[in-house]
């Protein structure tokens, strides 16, 4: 069996990735994907953890769905907020949505 | 395995019930009424919550703490007085909204706040990390779309993208942190037993400590402290009035019940790690807080500041891990709700009106509206912590208990925030009370009430006086739900 830390180096890489990508890029559904990214991280995380180390109860695949249906709807109202602000302004560049600051 | 009803998981789960139903007859309400009169579902919302408020009250009070629904759901004093705190508040908040011009006349806003409201409740009493995040989740996905509800208004949607934005990415961080440690524990997801395994020694110190730092994040973000703060101003900024007052003070004290659960219940063996970790984020959200609202010209801004410094004030009751200090948090959080909602609610009345949220156009108000003046005389004392409002006797006691902890480093650094925060406390009250508008002709210019900020500008100012002159039964009854945590 491959070891339980390939998949939890996995998982951190992918997180990382989300992380950076959430970071960096400047369009806001870019940012979103990020986010997603890291919420499969976490995901691949619990099924892992619930493979290896109770197969017999269901706690870490309940959690999983409980996430994943959580980040659907997180990501409709995401694109939702990002459609209502580009029918305002042409643009989902994080960088140009700046009217609040100090 | 086998599962039975018990009266007594019913009645954990009431108030979440009944916020249910009353969302339910909200949306076939609103279906029922014509455009003009949809405005009458604030009242609607506002009187049931009241209902659902005292029915609790009357048939739901836990006697023992127990844990119910396979453990998920605690039932105990600590979580039903946060639900109590919360449904007041958002009936508060449902009676600001229905003057509003985006909000009022829209049954889905007021859905919205008591799905919102629904999801803090079952903040107040999880005892499982799945239902944790979930709970937080239910709580926050309502509030993004109410901030960026105007979709109109370029400022409305823009909060509502920045507070998902931010939301998300903490609390998926958070997540993270949640799988780990249900991976550490080796399957274990309820609170009160990884507190067990921690305190048996069955899990590393170092990888819990690493653990509830991630998680710290995602809280951190909840109740706007040092570093996680920098959404607040913005999304406080650009929201509807009354859903920035819901923001600061009720989705605050949510997050601070679950923090307050969290790390009092689960890493309370490891407390020398995070503490002082704790009280240095306070510090810093005390100072940052106030020195930046001395600068601000907008009033949602500078309260949004202010509300930041309040984050810090509260920790600090946390940060002594003592009943004493868990009890202070939770009677500071019970004052800060009462005085910042009247504040926001003033600043919804007044904008209502003048259309602006500028500091400078408060010039001249007690001649517009002495009441609104008197009103927002008491909320800003209290927030400044002066007697005898709810606030100071708040922070006599967050002090006393980091006293008793011997943090009198803590104590020193909050008084001395406390002295800056006065000082642009009482520069708005300038405003207010000794300046005159431009051409002298307040009479011309009144700001009138409507009956519904009347009821609830004069409820919460009751309140404020309340809790801060005969504070002995609130401070039993946040004592019990202090020890009700343990």
């Amino acid at each position: 069996m491959i070891p339980i830390s390939w998949y939890l180096i996995l998982a951190a890489a992918l997180f990382s990735i989300g992380l950076f990508g959430v970071l960096a890029r400047k369009n806001a559904v870019a940012i979103l994907l990020g986010i997603e990214l890291m919420l499969n991280a976490v995901n691949i995380n619990l099924v892992t953890f619930w493979r290896y180390l109770e197969p017999a109860k269901v706690t870490g695949q309940v959690f999983a769905i409980i996430v994943f249906a959580v980040a659907a709807a997180e990501v409709s109202v995401g694109l939702a907020l990002i459609i209502s602000i580009y029918r305002r302004r042409d643009t989902v560049v994080a960088n140009d949505i700046d009217l609040l600051k100090w | 395995m086998t599962f039975s009803f018990t009266s007594s998981m019913i009645m954990a789960v009431l108030p979440e019930i009944l916020l249910l139903l009353l969302g339910i007859i909200v949306l076939i309400v609103d279906l029922l009424l014509k455009e003009e009169k949809r405005r009458n579902l604030g009242w609607l919302t506002a009187g049931g919550l009241l209902t659902i408020l005292i029915v609790s009250l009357l048939v739901a009070r836990p006697s023992e703490a127990e844990l119910v629904w396979g453990g998920m759901v605690r039932y105990d004093g600590m979580g039903f007085f946060f639900k109590m705190l919360f449904i007041f508040a958002a009936a508060m908040t449902s009676l600001f909204m229905m003057d509003h011009k985006a909000l009022g006349h829209r049954g889905e806003a007021y859905l919205l706040l008591l799905a919102s409201t629904l999801g803090m409740s079952l903040m107040a009493s999880a005892s499982d990390i799945i239902m944790l995040y979930l709970a937080i989740e239910t709580t926050s996905i309502p509030l993004y779309i109410l901030a960026g509800f105007m979709t109109g208004d370029d400022r409305s949607t823009e909060a509502g993208f920045k507070y998902l934005l931010f939301g998300a990415l903490t609390s998926t961080v958070m997540l993270y942190g949640l799988s780990l440690l249900y991976g550490f524990s080796g399957g274990v997801t309820n609170i009160y037993e990884i507190g067990e395994l921690v305190a048996s020694g069955a899990l590393a110190p170092l990888l819990v400590a690493g653990v509830a730092m991630l998680i710290l994040v995602g809280i951190g973000f909840k109740v706007s402290i040092f570093p996680f703060h920098f959404w607040a101003p913005d999304v406080y900024d650009g929201s509807p009035t009354p859903i920035s007052g819901f923001l600061s003070t009720a989705s605050k004290a949510a997050g601070f019940a679950i923090l307050l659960r969290l790390f009092l219940v689960a890493f309370p063996q490891i407390s020398l790690s995070w503490s002082l970790l704790l009280a240095v984020m306070a510090t810093l959200a005390m100072t940052l807080g106030n020195l930046v609202a001395m600068a601000q010209t907008n009033i949602k801004r500078l309260l949004a500041y202010s509300s930041i410094a309040h984050a810090g004030y509260a920790m600090i009751g946390l940060v002594a891990v003592s009943e004493l200090g868990t009890t202070s948090t939770i009677f500071y959080l019970m004052a800060y709700i009462l005085t910042n909602l009247a504040a926001f609610g003033i600043v919804a009345a007044v904008s209502h009106v003048t259309g602006s949220d500028e500091i400078k156009d408060y010039s001249g108000l007690s001649r517009r509206s002495p009441g609104l003046a008197l009103a927002m005389l008491v909320a800003f004392l209290s927030l400044a912590g002066m007697p005898p409002f709810g606030g100071f006797v708040a922070k006599v006691f967050v002090f006393a208990a980091a006293m008793e902890a011997n943090l009198v480093w803590l104590v020193v650094v909050g008084v001395l925030n406390s002295i800056v925060g006065v000082f642009y406390y009482l520069t708005v009250l300038k405003y207010v009370y000794l300046y005159r508008m431009e051409d002298e002709d307040e009479e011309k210019h009144p700001i009138p009430l409507s009956l519904s900020y009347a009821i609830a500008l004069t409820v919460l100012s009751i309140g404020i006086l309340l809790v801060g002159t005969l504070f002995a039964p609130w401070f039993g009854f946040s004592g019990a739900a202090a020890i009700a945590l343990f």
